[in-house]
């Protein structure tokens, strides 16, 4: 079982590199038991939105 | 466009064009000359725009080259923070783990996070954000997510292993997000 901290290497990998099959799978069974990371994933993901956002202003 | 619009459109543009040069070169001196390059190629090309919105556009990612050259120069001449020594400064962020690597203190989901991206002041805490965390993380991940280079681009760029560059945008992450949450977002019980 991975702990939180490797999920949220695996979650911030993700968003570089495809995960292989099992990093996929452990983070999935971390995900259920793990509000926090699962929290932490969506907000990584708002971050790079955010960022994206300030890399392409709108017009 | 007029060459009056245009001129007008891009003194418009210069304040927010300065704040992102500024953010990412961190020099003021560095910032006014990427600025001043990238209007001086709009006004040679201005016969292309057909409207203010494609002028930004268009200056932006000319804006956001120049940055990137700034950048790869100061690499090249060793002007440049030694991106492969980063260990040191990993250790404040071991406090939002335990020694089993459990969050100390699990995030909590954020209230209604596209409402922010619709607010200025939201950008002002995202910039100081970017700003606070170690110059490190904040660099590695503005030239990943604001200027758009490739993971294995900046790896060359910074002459790191694609683990190490993984390390630092990783530690970026976890800072921003705990930053954000604590000037931004709170958390929610």
């Amino acid at each position: 079982m991975i702990n939180c901290k490797e999920a949220t290497q695996l979650i911030s990998q993700g968003q570089e590199r495809t995960l292989t099959l099992a990093e996929r799978l452990a983070l999935k069974l971390h995900f259920l038991i793990c509000a926090g990371c699962r929290a932490s994933e969506r907000q990584f993901e708002f971050l790079r939105a955010a960022a994206r956002r300030i890399g392409s202003p709108e017009p | 466009m007029t060459p009056d619009e245009i001129q007008a459109a891009l003194a418009d543009m210069r304040p927010q064009m300065l704040r992102f040069a500024r953010l990412q070169l961190r020099s003021e001196a560095a910032a006014e000359d990427a600025v001043q390059e990238a209007l001086l190629a709009a006004h040679t090309s201005a016969d292309k725009f057909t409207g203010a919105s494609s002028v930004k556009t268009w200056v932006f990612s000319i804006l956001k080259n120049k940055i990137i050259d700034e950048l790869r120069r100061r690499v090249r001449e060793g002007n440049v923070m030694d991106f492969a020594a980063a260990e040191d400064e990993m250790k404040d962020l071991d406090d939002l783990f335990d020694q089993r690597g459990h969050w100390a203190a699990p995030p909590m989901a954020w209230a209604d996070p596209e409402a922010a991206l619709d607010n200025q002041q939201f950008w002002v805490v995202f910039e100081a954000c970017l700003d606070g965390v170690p110059p490190k993380h904040g660099r590695i991940f503005m030239m990943r997510e604001i200027l758009g280079l490739e993971t294995e681009e900046i790896c060359k760029e910074l002459a790191i292993s694609p683990s190490n560059c993984w390390v630092l945008l990783h530690r970026a992450r976890l800072g921003l997000r705990e930053c954000l949450t604590q000037r931004w977002f709170g958390e929610q019980q």
